[in-house]
Formats: structure tokens, C-alpha cells, sequence
């Protein structure tokens, strides 16, 4: 059952860029801020995660370590530039995290080396689950997945039920009157960014024993998050949720069949020779199909 | 303002001036590695031109201008692959061994990188504002990730070019020759650029940088206005690309790396928006920038990024603005 395995795969890939998604597009739904740098806070997020994981010899305590160190600086970054760029235009925020991006990289690379960290799954997380007779699938992937329909059931009773989510849902449309009605929105903002980046920080923890760990992580999955939101429509949690999951499943199949499928209908070489750029060129094709029924992605914003 | 045009006019003769003495100042100094620097300074600096245009008249930020940039240079670098192997390109209708001449590769590598806009342009212009420039970005990628699945054309590690364009009576493989071959290029791109943004067209979409909707009210087709400048970009930075591809007798996917995006949008910031002269100042700025603090320290990245950040919030308007003593509202 190589296609169950595989489609595992796009719902564990699809559950990253959901955690990912979700904080990004809160933060540009709300602040009307775009945030390059949301990629940095899931490379911090990886490197403490491994870090503390080494030093505490728990992975949890490293997920949480992890998780705090990305909100810290996701606060911290905040409250240095972010804030001053709430009013500027787009891209003034692109410049200027831009420039957070290579500071932090490069900072990255002088306190933890140039050489990628490995971590491995947690002990309890490292055998394989039946999930079906004859089908072995990794427990740690099956946890991944578990934690994205967590967080998602988290973020949909914060939104929906708290007093925290009426705000976040009153900032985003009227901002104006939330501040006239005398709540403080700066702390609301910076509170929104820091679970953004809390989020980002989870996401780079959790793919730490998936992937390698290493400068640079951040970018390639900011890309991908981009895609997402494109596709869900900015703004909305729901929108990040579905595309997540479109866009991962979408990516891991064209990349586990299309080679195939590409030689049953084109000669070997022609074939070999294209398989490899077809395949990730999916989801871009997917972004472009929807951008063309829907410009403005799956879902309307603040619908969550 | 009279006194502030003629002072312009000044700055602009004193960079050109410069550009122009560079070469004997180089060889007279014994230096002419200047020549090679300043080659790619001017280089970036056409891309960063041509950002300019959409970026600083048409209100479109683009994130995804590398794209054009790498497609430009590897126009030049696949036909100039299979014009030394003698082999057909394969992907074409007819059969073409591909040119070393630099009138056929130059043009083209400006076609392909227009053609290749006015496709991403029409899905993309159909958004606005933060949507605009993650697409871009990700159509960007997109194409990077295209050419690092090409096997054919060296992948990831990039395509060796085993000689410069030929231009009949020139011998481009000398720096000095090559670098006012590319200094022309780019006089010329800035005349026109200037050209078109004071012409009707380029006044159309300065009104919509300013208020779109009611040049939409006025009747202007202005979806149709954005993607033709957005083509017209797109070309200038083809061509930088394809001049690349000869500096440095290399292609790789690694021009069309998303970094490469955010260091032009950089330039013209640094250099001033909407000037056109000034994101060649940028070009300069930011390379010397990065010549400078590598030499200190191999972790210059750590100071660049914050004081990008720090120019971003602190210091608007950019250089060339500073220099001809204009406002940013001007």
C-alpha cells in the first residue's frame, strides 16, 4: 500500500505547512504585515528543539523549549522592527525582514555551526504503527499529523470561543474600534505574533527528526507556506488548514508518481530528464489553476 | 525647481563621467579587477533599472524578479552550449544549433524573459498588493526548482560557458571591451527607460501607483497598462541575465534563487525608488557594501541584514534622492 504510505506523507508535509500557515496568515490578516521572516522562526524553532533535546534528554521538553525560544524571538523581533512597520507599505516589510532573514542566518550559522544537526525521533516515537494489516507506517509521522489536527482544534476553539479570538476577530475588521473601545492593540499584536511564531517554532520542532537541521530550512518551507496561503486566501485559519493539506498531498504524490507516470507516456529519456522539474512544479500549477477561478484564494478571510 | 533639475543633471553627468573614465583609472592603478567589479555593479544595476520601472512607477512589487535575471542568462547559456557541441537543441520546433552571435543571443534572452512575464504577469496582475508579491515569489521559485530538475543543463551545478557572446569586430573576453559594451547597454536601457515613463503610458501608470481606481474610472485599461510595464521589466532584466551569463561565463540556478529577488528590491530601495538612476547607485552601494564587510569579517551577513533593516525604518527615500537634494514626495 505505497499510495497510503505516500499519502500519509502529503497529510504529515500538509500539517507542517498548516502550522506554518496558520500563524502567518493570522499575522497579515490582522496586522496587515508580511513577514519573510516567519521562516527564520521555524529554523530557531528546529535548532532549539534539537538543542534542548540533547541537553534534557526529553523531546518534549525540547518541542517546548523549542517552541518558547521561537516565540521569544518572534516577541523580540517584533518588538524592534515590526512594530514600526505596521504603516508602512508592503514593501518596506519585505525589506526589513528581509534583512532579519540574513541576520539570522548568519547568526544562526556563527552560534551553531555551519554543519546540519540531526535528531532522531523519541524513543517512543521510533517504531512503525500497522496502520493497516501489512502496512507499516512511522509512528513519529503518525504524531506529526496528530499534533497539526491538535493545534487546529486549539486555534478554532481560541478563535471562536475565547475573549482573546473575539479580539483577534474584531482587530482584523475593525481595528478602529477595538482601540476606541479601549483595549490595547500594540499588546494585542504582539501577542498575535508571538503564537505565530510560537506556531512557526512548533513547526520547526516537530520537522527536526524529519529533516536536516540546518541554515536555510526556514526559506524553503517559507515559500511553500506562501503557496498555501495563496490557495486558502489570506486571513483565514481554515483557508491555511485546507490548503495545507492540498498543497502537501498535492507535493509528496507528483513527486512519488509523476516519474512514473511520466514514462508510460513519454519516451525513457525525454522522461528522465523532465520528471524531476515536473514533479515540483505541481503545486505552482495548482496556485496558478486556483488563481484563476478564485484571485483571491479558496476562502474569504476572517471566515473562520 | 529649477536649481535642484540642474543639480540633478550634474549628478547624473558626474556617475556617467566615472563610469566612463573607470577602466583607464583601473589599468592606470594597476588594478583591473576594478574593472570585473564594476562590470557586475553595472550589471545588477540594469536589473535593479528595470525593477525600477514597475517597482518604483507602477506600484508592483515584485518579488520574483530573479526569474528573469536567470532566464536571460540561460538563454545565452543553453544556446551557447549547443553551439560549441554542435548539437541541436532539442526542445524546439526547428533545428537550430543555437549562436554565439550576440545580436541573436541577447534579443532572445530579452523575448524569452518577456514572453515568460507576460504569461506570469496575466495570472498574477489578477491579484494586488501583499498577493502580488508572494506570487511572483513563488512563480519565481518555480521556475528555479524547474531549472535545477534539468539534468540536461547541468542541474544544480550550473552550466559552463566555454566563451563570451561574439560581437563582429569586438573581442568581448576583454574586460575593458566587455565593460563598455555593458556601460552602452545600459546608458541606452536608461534613456529608454526614461522615455517610457514620461511618455503617455508611463504617466498612466505613475496615476496608477497613486489611485488606481480612478484611472480604472477614467477608462484606462489598467490591468493591460501594468502588464505590458511588467513585460518591459521583465526584458531589462533578461538582458541583464544574459550580460551576466558572459561575466561570469557560468550559469547556475543559483541567479534565480529567491536572495537574488530581495538584493534587487534592495538596490532600488537603497538607491531611491522611482528615479531609475538611483537603483544603479544601489547596485553600487549595496556591492561595495558587500566587498567591504566580507573583507572584515566572513560573517558580513550579520551586519548587512541589520543595517538593511535599520535603513529600511530610519533612512527613506534612498541615496540618489539625497545626492540631487529631492524630496521623497518629488
Amino acid at each position: 500500500m505505497l499510495f497510503l504510505e505516500q499519502l500519509l506523507n502529503g497529510v504529515q508535509l500538509g500539517m507542517m505547512l498548516f502550522l506554518m500557515a496558520a500563524g502567518l496568515t493570522l499575522i497579515f490578516g490582522i496586522m496587515h504585515l508580511i513577514n519573510l521572516a516567519h521562516g527564520s522562526l521555524y529554523m530557531v524553532g528546529a535548532y532549539f528543539t534539537a538543542t534542548v533535546t540533547v541537553m534534557s534528554g526529553s523531546f518534549a521538553i525540547g518541542l517546548f523549549g523549542g517552541c518558547v525560544a521561537a516565540a521569544c524571538c518572534g516577541v523580540l523581533i517584533e518588538l524592534l522592527a515590526m512594530r514600526h512597520l505596521y504603516h508602512r507599505d508592503h514593501l518596506d516589510q519585505v525589506l526589513a525582514t528581509f534583512g532579519i532573514i540574513l541576520t539570522a542566518n548568519e547568526a544562526t550559522k556563527m552560534i551553531f555551526g555551519p554543519q546540519a544537526l540531526f535528531l532522531n525521533p523519541p524513543d517512543w516515537l521510533s517504531e512503525t504503527v500497522q496502520i493497516l494489516p501489512d502496512t507499516p507506517y512511522p509512528a513519529y509521522r503518525l504524531f506529526v499529523i496528530i499534533s497539526g489536527i491538535v493545534v487546529a482544534l486549539f486555534l478554532r476553539h481560541l478563535i471562536t470561543h475565547t475573549r482573546l479570538g473575539m479580539l483577534i476577530r474584531a482587530g482584523a475588521t475593525h481595528r478602529e474600534m477595538v482601540t476606541a473601545l479601549g483595549f490595547n492593540i500594540s499588546l494585542l499584536f504582539t501577542v498575535v505574533f508571538a503564537l505565530g511564531a510560537g506556531l512557526a517554532g512548533l513547526a520547526g520542532g516537530l520537522a527536526g527528526p524529519l529533516l536536516a537541521i540546518e541554515v536555510g530550512m526556514g526559506e524553503q518551507i517559507l515559500i511553500l507556506t506562501f503557496v498555501v496561503i495563496i490557495i486558502g486566501g489570506i486571513g483565514s485559519v481554515k483557508g491555511a488548514l485546507v490548503a495545507g493539506l492540498l498543497v502537501g498531498i498535492v507535493d509528496t504524490l507528483s513527486r512519488a508518481f509523476l516519474p512514473t507516470l511520466l514514462k508510460t507516456m513519454l519516451p525513457t529519456a525525454s522522461a528522465d530528464a523532465l520528471a524531476g522539474s515536473v514533479s515540483s512544479m505541481a503545486i505552482y500549477i495548482v496556485m496558478a489553476l486556483v488563481l484563476i477561478v478564485r484571485p483571491e484564494g479558496l476562502y474569504r478571510a476572517y471566515g473562520t | 525647481m529649477e536649481p535642484s533639475l540642474s543639480r540633478g543633471t550634474l549628478v547624473r553627468f558626474a556617475i556617467f563621467a566615472v563610469l566612463v573614465v573607470l577602466p583607464w583609472i583601473a589599468h592606470a592603478m594597476d588594478d583591473p579587477f576594478w574593472i570585473t567589479i564594476a562590470t557586475r555593479m553595472l550589471i545588477y544595476g540594469l536589473a535593479a533599472m528595470s525593477l525600477d520601472l514597475i517597482l518604483g512607477y507602477g506600484a508592483m512589487v515584485s518579488f520574483g524578479h530573479a526569474a528573469f535575471f536567470g532566464l536571460g542568462a540561460y538563454v545565452v547559456g543553453v544556446l551557447t552550449h549547443h553551439n560549441f557541441y554542435d548539437e541541436v537543441i532539442p526542445f524546439l520546433p526547428i533545428e537550430w544549433v543555437g549562436s554565439m552571435s550576440a545580436f541573436v543571443q541577447w534579443p532572445l534572452a530579452m523575448l524569452v524573459s518577456g514572453f515568460i512575464a507576460l504569461l506570469i504577469g496575466v495570472l498574477s496582475l489578477r491579484t494586488q498588493g501583499v498577493y502580488f508579491i508572494m506570487i511572483t515569489l513563488a512563480f519565481a521559485q518555480m521556475l528555479y526548482f524547474f531549472m535545477i530538475g534539468l539534468p540536461d543543463y547541468g542541474g544544480e551545478d550550473g552550466l559552463n560557458l566555454w566563451q563570451r557572446s561574439e560581437i563582429p569586430g569586438l573581442d568581448l573576453s576583454d574586460s575593458s571591451q566587455f565593460y563598455y559594451v555593458v556601460l552602452v547597454l545600459v546608458s541606452l536601457w536608461f534613456l529608454l527607460s526614461r522615455r517610457v515613463v514620461e511618455s503617455r503610458f508611463g504617466r498612466v501608470l505613475t496615476g496608477c501607483r497613486y489611485n488606481e481606481p480612478r484611472m480604472r474610472t477614467l477608462g484606462y485599461p489598467v490591468v493591460r497598462y501594468k502588464l505590458l510595464a511588467f513585460t518591459i521589466s521583465a526584458m531589462g532584466t533578461g538582458l541583464a541575465g544574459a550580460l551576466m551569463a558572459n561575466q561570469n561565463e557560468f550559469v547556475s540556478p543559483s541567479l534565480m534563487a529567491w536572495s537574488t529577488s530581495g538584493e534587487l528590491m534592495v538596490m532600488v530601495i537603497l538607491g531611491g525608488m522611482g528615479t531609475l538612476i538611483g537603483p544603479l547607485v544601489g547596485a553600487f552601494l549595496l556591492l561595495s557594501f558587500e566587498e567591504v564587510l566580507a573583507g572584515l569579517t566572513e560573517h558580513w551577513m550579520v551586519i548587512l541584514g541589520p543595517l538593511l533593516v535599520f535603513s529600511v525604518l530610519f533612512a527613506r527615500g534612498g541615496l540618489y534622492r539625497f545626492l540631487v537634494g529631492q524630496r521623497d514626495d518629488e
